[in-house]
């Protein structure tokens, strides 16, 4: 078991450092940090604008081979992410934004992940009665609203509710109040109110997928001899279906929300941007139009790390549940 | 007689606007066992799970179900699930899907004890490993621990029924419990059954559609038929004088492995669609005593004693006692051909046959670890207007041995030279010029025809495969679809529109189109039921007398290849183990396996099935995929067990040829 685990670690790691580089040749292919340089008033010579390039390492006349070589043993060797286009660390930028983005992603994924496994069962459980007929026209409206238009109408949603009550009823921007003072449960009960409609905007859509995908195991799982047989056995329904039932209909479901993550994760940029959170989404947009290679490539490298970890993490859960993959 | 402990009075059972039960009445007394024999779609199954309630929300239950005088049709959930397990607990037909995968069998007994009993979980367990020791699973302590996909079918079942009993019930539920099992392990099964049902003194309802066990295990039986009772009885007078003309069709349907071949009494037509039953019999249409009375009325459940029977002319079969053959028309066989064997020529020749499959490891670069051996030594002969029968249990190798001959190509290992010539020196054209000369017909009949062709296109696709004129397939699709029985207007319909034995007579016919003078049969009437499956049989050796066929006929079922087959070859574990002529190896078996095997088999004789002795093999066959010197059957051989040690040294150390019909050093 650990040696599997083991070795799926090591085909994340190779596949990471593919990832890693093939974003980076791709970011300083497609982007041109020459041309904001140039663009400068007053203008710079061309001498200094290569300078800069070079001391930056992003100096399109170097090969990118070369480059990425410099970048990487920055990173290993100093965990040194490189400069912004600013001329400031990447690493300052990164270290501030991860925890904004994690906290909306973490909570935005999970929460998706618990309430569409329980409205899909639910749904299954209760196939072509009125609730499932709902919650499966809900899903698809949902599914066919785009993230950010999702985010909007949250967002106006929130801006009538003051307009009507006078006084900010959620706050729909930023990831904290500025300033509150307050003991330690203030400030958790702050950020809570304000991870609620982002978190909402990301978690949504991700009910509506997984609601999906569960409601079908689970209708394969409850026309199963077994679930039949524990009810044989004198267990009631209910208990059944989630000791029995539920168990075995998620398995199948733990690959699939690790590499759902990468949706979420493209929704977050969208998400972030809309109610002002500074995240990775956020930056990722802000340094593509700033032709920042850089920070393009930390943002490229973040995604990467998530989606394998949820990846292995995903293994790690699949393990966890059934026996049979273990063995 | 004591108070029934289970009570069904007028149970039916709709799904939606579908009957599937109309009408059931069936008493249960304490410590008996009730047999309920019926065709697919009878209605059988859901009687059983209607009275546990276990029949999904979409059917609605009506009439009574009284567990000790106590009603059990429309008691809430809870209260129900409370008798559960206890009271009456049940044992499923597939016992690959019946224990949730992911949970050890050990924890799933433990749980089956404390829903109803107030133990802690180390008694529980030991308990559970008392079980699995009643039920003759070896190693008990340490099988707790295994998963349901660790074990075989057999010990899959046997843990069933070890978690079935664990709270002692009243009333043991077993629906088809060896139907998905092979013949010796099912002989296990129904022993591990016996003794369960010794052990509880609990009552038995055995629902099968093998009369055969039913004769063996019953002492009352109830015929299912179209959702209702048809006739019941205790199991020697059913089988003896049976009353209603359905389970007389039954019986004379059934092949016996201790009788030779003649024509099996066909039932015509086949069960009718629950929801157009009309208001008479809905046997009426099959019958061949209809009478314009039994058209009017659906005739009720009567007679004297413990005998009834539904059918107007119950009195008359009671007080005639007809044999089957003189009730329902039997179609007469053309004469055997009896030109003597050493005169024929020969069809097919197969000598050391071997075959391996690589098992291999790893997700990206895979690497061969070891080998399976499914064909390791097979022996076929067949001539013209001969049917071979070829048995073995599952894993045996019998379909890998049907796949090397039919890929008309060079073996891995042995020769196959088909109509005299060697399959491994054939060129393209000329393989292809002898794949018309064989043919085959599948097991399923519901996947082997293509949905999306009318019948006729797909009868007229192996001539178009072998380049025939439009005139000439104009021609022989309805010739084909008449000598197999079918009404040549049909040829415009498509496979949905048959019932499974017109299907596997549509594969027939297919079969037939190119003339061969081989026909391959997979398991060709293991998916009817017995009623059709003896209409499927009639016509087979109708075919082979007429057009001088030899038939390569594959099956698990003995009684069918003894009522077939003029020789017949024995697999064990990829080899031929035995190989004769049928009436001598079904008289007298010389090979251990085969002996087991025959004595496995159930007799649809209640007397004769009592009587019997039986040779009860011990575990299952090995894994294929070991290497192993000397005899492979030695492992569950009850010779080798008599043996003294210096004649066991010869089965360890060297492995039997076939020789003189039989594998076997010592028999």
């Amino acid at each position: 078991m650990i040696r599997y685990l083991a070795k799926r670690l090591g085909y994340y790691v190779i596949l990471l450092i593919v990832a890693v580089f093939l974003a980076y040749a791709l970011s300083s292919t497609a982007l041109g940090p020459r041309s904001y340089f140039e663009a400068k008033q007053p203008r710079p010579s061309a001498a200094s604008v290569d300078r800069q390039l070079t001391a930056l390492n992003i100096n399109d006349r170097t090969p990118v081979v070369e480059r990425f070589g410099t970048w990487a043993e920055g990173l290993v060797l100093h965990g040194d992410l490189g400069r912004t286009i600013h001329d400031t660390s990447v690493n300052e930028d990164f270290g501030r934004r991860i925890w904004v983005s994690l906290r909306l992603l973490l909570v935005g994924s999970l929460l998706g992940m618990v309430l569409g496994v329980a409205v899909g069962a639910w749904g299954a459980v209760r196939q072509y009665r009125f609730s499932d007929r709902a919650t499966t026209l809900a899903s698809f409206v949902l599914l066919s609203t785009p993230v950010f238009l999702l985010a909007l109408l949250l967002k106006n949603g929130a801006i009538a509710a003051k307009d009507a009550a006078g006084h900010e009823v959620v706050p729909f921007t930023g990831y904290e109040t500025p300033g509150l003072a307050g003991g330690l449960g203030a400030h958790l009960s702050d950020w809570g109110l304000h991870l609620l409609l982002p978190t909402l905007s990301l978690a949504l859509g991700g009910i509506a997928v997984y609601s999906r995908y569960q409601r079908a195991t689970m209708l394969d799982v409850l026309g199963s001899d077994y679930l039949r047989t524990a009810e044989a056995k004198g267990l009631t329904r209910n208990r059944a279906l989630i000791k029995h039932g539920l168990r075995t209909a998620v398995i199948p479901m733990a690959t699939m929300f690790a590499y759902s993550f990468l949706g979420i994760f493209t929704g977050a940029a969208f998400t972030e941007t809309i109610f002002g959170w500074h995240g990775m989404g956020e930056w990722f947009i802000q340094a593509i139009n700033e032709q920042d290679i850089n920070s393009v490539v930390a943002v490229n490298l973040f995604a990467a790390v998530v989606v394998l970890a949820s990846g292995f993490l995903a293994d790690l859960l699949t393990a966890a549940l059934d026996p049979r993959v273990r063995s | 007689m004591s108070p029934a402990l289970l009570e069904v009075t007028d149970l039916a059972v709709d799904f939606g606007s579908q009957p599937a039960v109309r009408g059931v009445d069936l008493a249960l007394r304490r410590g008996e066992t009730l047999g309920i024999v019926g065709e697919s779609g009878s209605g059988k199954s859901v009687t059983a799970l209607a009275v546990l309630g276990l029949l999904p929300g979409t059917a609605q239950v009506r009439g009574s179900v009284k567990l000790e005088g106590r009603e059990l049709v429309g008691l809430p959930g809870r209260e129900l699930a409370g008798l559960r397990g206890r009271k009456v607990a049940m044992v499923f037909q597939d016992p690959l899907s019946a224990f949730t995968p992911v949970y050890r069998i050990g924890d799933q007994i433990v749980e089956a004890i404390r829903i109803h009993q107030k133990l802690d979980k180390a008694a529980a367990r030991k308990r559970a490993a008392e079980l699995l020791d009643l039920v003759g699973i070896p190693d008990p302590a340490r099988a707790l621990d295994a998963f349901p996909h660790e074990f075989s079918g057999g010990m899959r079942q046997r843990a069933m029924i070890a978690m079935a009993i664990a709270n002692d019930p009243d009333i043991l539920l077993a629906d088809e419990p060896t139907t998905a099992l092979d013949v010796t392990i099912q002989a296990q099964v129904l022993d591990v059954l016996r003794t369960a049902q010794r052990e509880t003194g609990a009552a038995l309802v055995l629902v099968s559609h093998d009369l055969g066990v039913i004769a063996g295990m019953a002492d009352r039986v109830a015929v299912m038929y179209a959702g209702r009772v048809v006739e019941t009885a205790p199991v020697d007078e059913l089988f003896a004088h049976p009353r209603h003309p359905y389970t007389l069709g039954l019986i004379g349907a059934v092949p016996r492995l201790d009788a030779e071949g003649g024509p099996l009494v066909p039932i015509p037509g086949q069960p009718p669609a629950l929801g157009s039953v009309g208001p008479g019999c809905p046997f009426a249409d099959r019958c061949p005593l209809v009478q314009d009375r039994c058209r009017d009325v659906e005739p009720e459940l009567t007679g004297a004693g413990d005998h009834l029977a539904a059918c107007v002319r119950a009195d008359e079969l009671a007080e005639r006692r007809p044999r089957p053959e003189e009730v329902y028309p039997v179609p007469p066989l053309p004469a055997a051909d009896l030109t003597p064997r050493a005169e024929r020529e020969p069809v097919l020749r197969v000598t050391g046959l071997t075959k391996t499959f690589p098992v291999l490891k790893g997700t990206v670069f895979k690497r061969r670890v070891g080998s399976v051996y499914a064909v390791d030594g097979v022996e076929l002969d067949i001539r013209r207007g001969e049917t071979l029968g070829l048995v073995g249990e599952s894993g045996s190798g019998k379909s890998t041995t049907l796949f090397e001959l039919l890929n008309l190509g060079k073996p891995e290992g042995g020769q196959i030279e088909l109509l005299g010539q060697d399959t491994a020196k054939l060129d393209r054209a000329g393989a292809h010029r002898l794949r018309g000369e064989v043919q085959i017909v599948f097991q399923d009949p519901m996947a082997s025809l293509d949905p999306r062709l009318p019948i006729g296109d797909v009868i007229a696709e192996p001539l178009l495969a072998q380049g025939a004129a439009r005139e000439l397939i104009n021609r022989r699709v309805p010739e084909l679809l008449r000598q197999v029985g079918l009404d040549p207007a049909y040829a415009a319909r498509y496979p949905h529109q048959f019932s499974g034995g017109q299907r596997q007579r549509i594969s027939i016919a297919r079969a037939l189109a190119v003339q061969p003078r081989l026909l391959v049969l997979d398991e060709p009437v293991s998916a009817l039921d017995v009623s059709v499956q003896a209409g499927v049989l009639n016509l087979l050796q109708q075919l082979k007398a007429e057009l001088g066929l030899a038939y390569l006929f594959v099956s698990h079922d003995l009684s069918v290849i003894r009522h077939l087959c003029d020789r017949v070859s024995v697999m064990y574990l990829g080899r031929t183990v035995e190989a004769g002529a049928a009436a001598e190896v079904f008289a007298q078996p010389r090979h251990p396996y085969t002996q087991a095997l025959l004595s496995a088999v159930p007799l649809p004789d209640p007397p004769a099935e009592r009587a019997r002795t039986r040779v009860l093999l011990p575990g299952d066959p090995p894994s294929p995929t070991e290497r192993r010197t000397g005899c492979a059957f030695r492992t569950r051989c009850p010779l080798y067990a008599t043996l003294d040690p210096a004649r066991q040294t010869r089965c360890d150390g060297e492995s039997p040829a076939l020789e003189d019909g039989v594998a076997c050093h010592h028999a």
